[in-house]
């Protein structure tokens, strides 16, 4: 027998023939493949920024106000002379940090929570899901308006709302998924193994929600960075000194600036746009992969 | 009037039926030769998968987009002439007409077939009105007879019911109220009792049976359960992977069945009352994949009798007295 | 009359492995904004029924008379609302819902379930080895190459190579993964296995791969079935005796044979005529039941089978039949009121 079992180690996949398949499939959708391209893109671009241009971001150069796009400034420069190439690229990191951060946040509480409430059903879940639907029931706008004048305007508490309102989604996504995991018969045989009801959840249900998870983060961080942007377009945001995409977009509020020095608004109006596209090719392709209609 | 009519009702002739799935084509059918005759009853068996129902809705033109027919020949002879069925357009008004009114089909799951919103009554009504010009009393009255017939009590009282009022046994015999209510001469019955329990299975077979005695029309019923068709067929169609490997009587396939699939397939069910002495005799392996058939006999890789000649596709032998069967080891004629 | 006494089967019994003693569970209904309990679903409503050591026993029934429920009380994913459930631990033979919280735990390496559908009972996300190594873990099998060993062995066992066991859920076919989940059933070594519709769920020629498979297990281990099943043609070949089951109730039990041959329940004599027999030869009369099976929340006054029984008389609509073994036959149990059983005062207590 121990013959068998050494025979048996070798012949063990290296890759496991489930992510192999989840690769494959994933790789047959060209638009997810192009979509995760354009987020490498613009996120390796983001990072190597030092690289790209040697112009600080944050460097006032009063000699050089509104310029055009030239090959010394690439994108042209604002009104108060700031590289706009540098801008985009530094104020990228930003976005896309807020936006994958309060994804992430969002994600990590809401998991936690629908896994409880999963697992334990009862007032706790109850307790959540009331809680869930007043939290979304307020507008987003009044909610940040709130936020901000409690706890002031900074790129964390930005976060902080975005965590505070993002937990929602995948809350609701993981208790579902443990409401319906728990009727199907794996879970009922581990149940007849004695198992207990903590393994289980952690185990084999919550393996089974990561997938539909993963796919919500990917959505989030999306939308998280047009909130940015748009918030920080209303002043409600970041705090201007800080670059982001929507910090940059701020200047387009004069309709001069709109028709007179378009490079302004419309190179990190792009970035914005290519890169939530990307990342919702990409969250598409992998809910088709994650699709258990498909399994 | 004198005319003769055709002794078949509906025959098949190399019917073909294919899915485009992404890059992959189905051959979900594969050149089916059938005939069905005139107020008999045809069962068409076969495992899960092995194209019955597709092949039902091909008769019906009832196909979803993904599938077609890439060839083949369905005729069905009817008092009013004969029609030649995939030389028409599906959503033509000779196939419309012909549907519902002529032939007519159960399908697999009365859950899914009956509209939940509207009253049971009101969608037979329905189906009426959409072939003859009656008014709706006139309809009505005749859908309560309908049920009635079917046995179900308080007919005049159940029809105002919606679908969800109505038990699995009770769902299955609407659907057979609608299939007969025009008064067709086929009715294709795509396994009617899968979902249903044995006693209830016991009544809408029996029933059945009743109503076409009395009133005469051609029965198509699929199935999985050989027991089914040994009850209700008088003809029997064996298929295996979008063909039929065996046609014959029902006497001829369950004394003398010639293919191995078919004698394969009585061995390895239970046969209630011989207890657990006899052992069952498995057949090996599984029902290839569809888009991957094997080359020649698709039955070979899991016969016994598999030979170097089952890699050429076998032709239709006649075993005798129309007993047909698609393996080689009939080709000496009378089967023996 | 009175001399020889009727023995039921019970704990003094070296060979009864599980006793069950007017068990019940009741699933409440709810309604309204505050789930206010309506009334009860009486899935499985006082059944009593033995299994002995290395038999099958067949559990057969319309849909929603409580199979299932029964099977999962036994193996006790749901608690019963009334009953009990002795179970024999060695020499100990002991009611399973008043052990201690470690003995349960233990129990549940006796009693094991193969479930209904195989697409559903494999974790689609973890392979077959985590599949059967975590139970073997937790149930103190503590070497990693035993525990491998072992899940070589039983893929064999099962007819599958040993190197399956790093594929996952989606590589299997109905009849593989059916066989994979029977195999990790045994993995802890139970003495009892439910099989909920094993086979239902599968092409008509791969059961019998399957049903071959149980019993060629069941000689290797000396095992013991519960086999439910809709189909009484399968039921009958798996068992040694058949329990019938209609709306929450056992109204027969009997050596297969007899039910086969001898049948004293007016509802197992039309369900022995309705099933259809794959042969042309031998046919008998059909016997038709009128109407629905009524619903288990609302169970009919008196014998329940009475409204669609041909042979209803009069005390069928007001009295319950006792549950009795016939006179003949102390193994043949009935609950009918035109059988002929021994009186209840004759039987042992
Ligand atoms: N819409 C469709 N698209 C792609 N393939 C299809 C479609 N419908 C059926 N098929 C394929 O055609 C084959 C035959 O299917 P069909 O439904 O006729 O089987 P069946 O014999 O009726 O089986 P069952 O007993 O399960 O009802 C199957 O392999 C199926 O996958
Ligand atoms: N968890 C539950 N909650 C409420 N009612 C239930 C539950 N499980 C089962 N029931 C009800 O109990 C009755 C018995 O169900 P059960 O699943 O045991 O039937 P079954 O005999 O196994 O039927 P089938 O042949 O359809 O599997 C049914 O009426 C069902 O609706
Ligand atoms: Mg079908
Ligand atoms: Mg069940």
């Amino acid at each position: 027998m121990a013959e068998t079992a050494a025979v048996m180690e070798q012949r063990k996949p290296k890759k496991s023939s489930l992510a192999k398949r989840n690769t494959e499939r994933f790789l047959r959708n060209k638009l997810a493949v192009m979509g995760l391209l354009i987020v490498l893109f613009v996120v390796v671009l983001c990072l190597i920024a030092p690289l790209l241009t040697d112009y600080d971001p944050a460097k006032i150069s009063l000699s050089e106000r509104i310029q055009a796009p030239s090959s010394t400034h690439l994108f042209g420069t604002d009104k108060i002379g700031r590289d706009v190439f540098a801008r985009v690229l530094y104020g990228g990191r930003m976005s896309i940090l807020i936006g994958l951060s309060g994804a992430i946040g969002g994600m990590i509480l809401g998991v936690i929570i629908g896994s409880f409430c999963g697992l334990y059903g009862g007032w706790l879940d109850s307790f959540f899901v009331k809680v869930a639907e007043l939290v979304s029931s307020i507008p987003q706008l009044l909610l940040v308006l709130v936020l901000v004048a409690i706890v002031g305007q900074s790129m964390r508490n930005l976060i902080f709302v975005f965590i505070f309102t993002g937990w929602i989604a995948t809350f609701r996504l993981v208790r579902g998924r443990f409401f319906s995991l728990r009727e199907e018969s794996f879970v009922e045989a581990s149940r007849a193994f004695g198992i207990s009801n903590v393994s289980i959840a952690f185990r084999h249900i919550l393996p089974n929600c990561l997938g539909p998870v993963v796919v919500q983060l990917t959505l989030n961080t999306a939308g998280f960075i047009l909130q940015e942007a748009a918030l920080s377009f209303i002043g409600l945001g970041v705090p201007s000194s800080v670059p982001t995409w929507g910090n940059i977009m701020d200047a387009a509020k004069e309709i001069m600036v709109i028709s007179n020095y378009p490079w302004l608004w419309v190179f990190p109006g792009v970035a914005i746009a290519l890169f939530v596209l990307g990342v919702n090719f990409f969250g598409d392709g992998l809910r088709d992969v994650f699709d258990p209609n498909q399994m | 009037m004198s005319e003769q009519l055709n002794e078949n009702i509906l025959t098949l002739k190399g019917l073909k039926v294919q899915f485009r799935v992404g890059r992959r084509l189905v051959k979900a059918v594969n050149g089916v030769d059938l005939n069905v005759r005139r107020g008999k009853t045809l069962g068409l068996v076969g495992e899960s998968g092995c194209g019955k129902s597709v092949t039902a809705h091909a008769i019906m033109r009832l196909l979803p987009k993904a599938g077609f027919i890439p060839e083949g020949e369905v005729t069905y002879y009817s008092n009013e002439g004969t029609v030649d069925i995939l030389k028409h357009n599906p959503k033509g008004k000779t196939l419309r007409d012909l549907r519902g009114r002529q032939i007519s089909m159960i399908f697999q799951d009365p859950l899914a077939s009956l509209n939940p919103v509207y009253r049971i009554g009101d969608q037979i009504v329905e189906n009426i009105r959409q072939h003859n010009r009656v008014p709706k009393e006139a309809a009505m009255k005749r859908t309560v007879e309908m049920l009635k017939q079917l046995s179900i009590p308080q007919a005049e009282k159940r029809v105002l019911d919606y679908p969800h009022q109505f038990s699995g046994g009770m769902k299955q015999r609407v659907m057979i109220a609608m299939g007969l209510i025009n008064d067709p001469e086929l009715l294709i019955a795509d396994e009617p009792t899968t979902a249903l329990d044995v006693t209830i299975q016991a009544q809408i077979l029996e029933l059945m049976q009743d109503l076409q005695k009395k009133l005469g029309f051609t029965i198509i019923i699929i199935t999985h359960n050989m027991g089914i068709v040994a009850d209700m067929a008088d003809d029997i169609a064996v298929m295996y992977m979008g063909k039929i490997v065996e046609f014959g009587s029902k006497r001829e396939i369950f004394l003398n069945p010639a293919h191995p699939y078919t004698k394969a397939l009585l061995k390895s069910v239970p046969v209630l009352g011989s207890g657990s002495n006899s052992r069952l005799e498995p057949i090996r392996g599984n029902t290839p994949d569809p888009s991957e058939m094997p080359e020649g006999c698709t039955f070979a890789p899991r016969c016994d009798f598999a030979m170097d000649i089952c890699k050429t596709d076998p032709p239709n032998f006649d075993v005798g007295g129309g007993h047909m069967s698609r393996c080689w080891l009939c080709k000496g004629g009378n089967g023996q | 009359m009175n001399e020889k006494q009727v023995k039921l089967p019970n704990e003094h019994d070296k060979d009864v492995l599980l006793n069950i003693k007017d068990l019940k569970k009741y699933f409440p209904i709810t309604a309204g904004f505050f789930k206010k309990t309506v009334g009860h679903i009486r899935a499985v409503d006082d059944i009593s029924l033995y299994v002995k050591r290395g038999e099958t026993v067949g559990l057969v029934g319309e849909s929603g008379c409580g199979k299932t429920t029964l099977g999962k009380c036994i193996v006790r994913l749901q608690q019963p609302t009334a009953g009990a459930l002795e179970y024999r631990f060695g020499e100990k033979f002991s009611d399973m819902l008043q052990l201690s919280k470690k003995e349960k735990f233990a129990a549940h390496r006796k009693i094991q379930m193969v479930f209904q559908d195989p697409y559903s009972s494999l974790n689609p996300v973890k392979n077959i080895f985590t599949a059967f190594d975590e139970p073997m873990r937790v149930h103190g099998m503590k070497n990693p190459e035993e525990r491998k060993e072992k899940i070589a062995h039983l893929l064999e066992s099962v007819n599958l190579p040993a190197d399956y066991m790093y594929r996952y859920p989606h590589e299997f076919s109905g009849g593989q993964r059916q066989r994979i989940c029977i195999a990790r059933a045994l993995c802890v070594d139970p003495e009892l296995v439910v099989c909920d519709e094993p086979v239902s769920a599968l092409d008509v020629s791969i059961q019998a791969q399957v049903l071959n498979l149980m019993k060629d297990l069941q000689d290797k281990l000396n095992l013991t079935y519960v086999f439910i099943a809709h189909d009484l043609s399968v039921v009958e070949y798996m068992s040694d005796r058949i329990a019938v089951m209609y709306l929450g109730k056992i109204m027969e039990i009997a050596k297969s044979k007899s039910l086969y041959y001898d049948a004293r329940h007016p509802y197992t004599e039309a369900l022995l005529s309705a099933i259809p027999i794959p042969r042309i030869e031998e046919k008998k009369g059909r016997i038709i039941l009128e109407g629905d099976v009524p619903s288990p929340a609302n169970p009919p006054k008196g014998c329940r089978f009475h409204t669609r029984c041909r042979k209803c008389i009069d005390i069928c609509t007001k009295e319950e039949p006792k549950f009795l073994p016939t006179k003949d036959d102390p193994e043949h149990f009935v609950a009918c009121h035109l059988a002929e059983t021994v009186d209840p005062s004759e039987l042992e207590s």
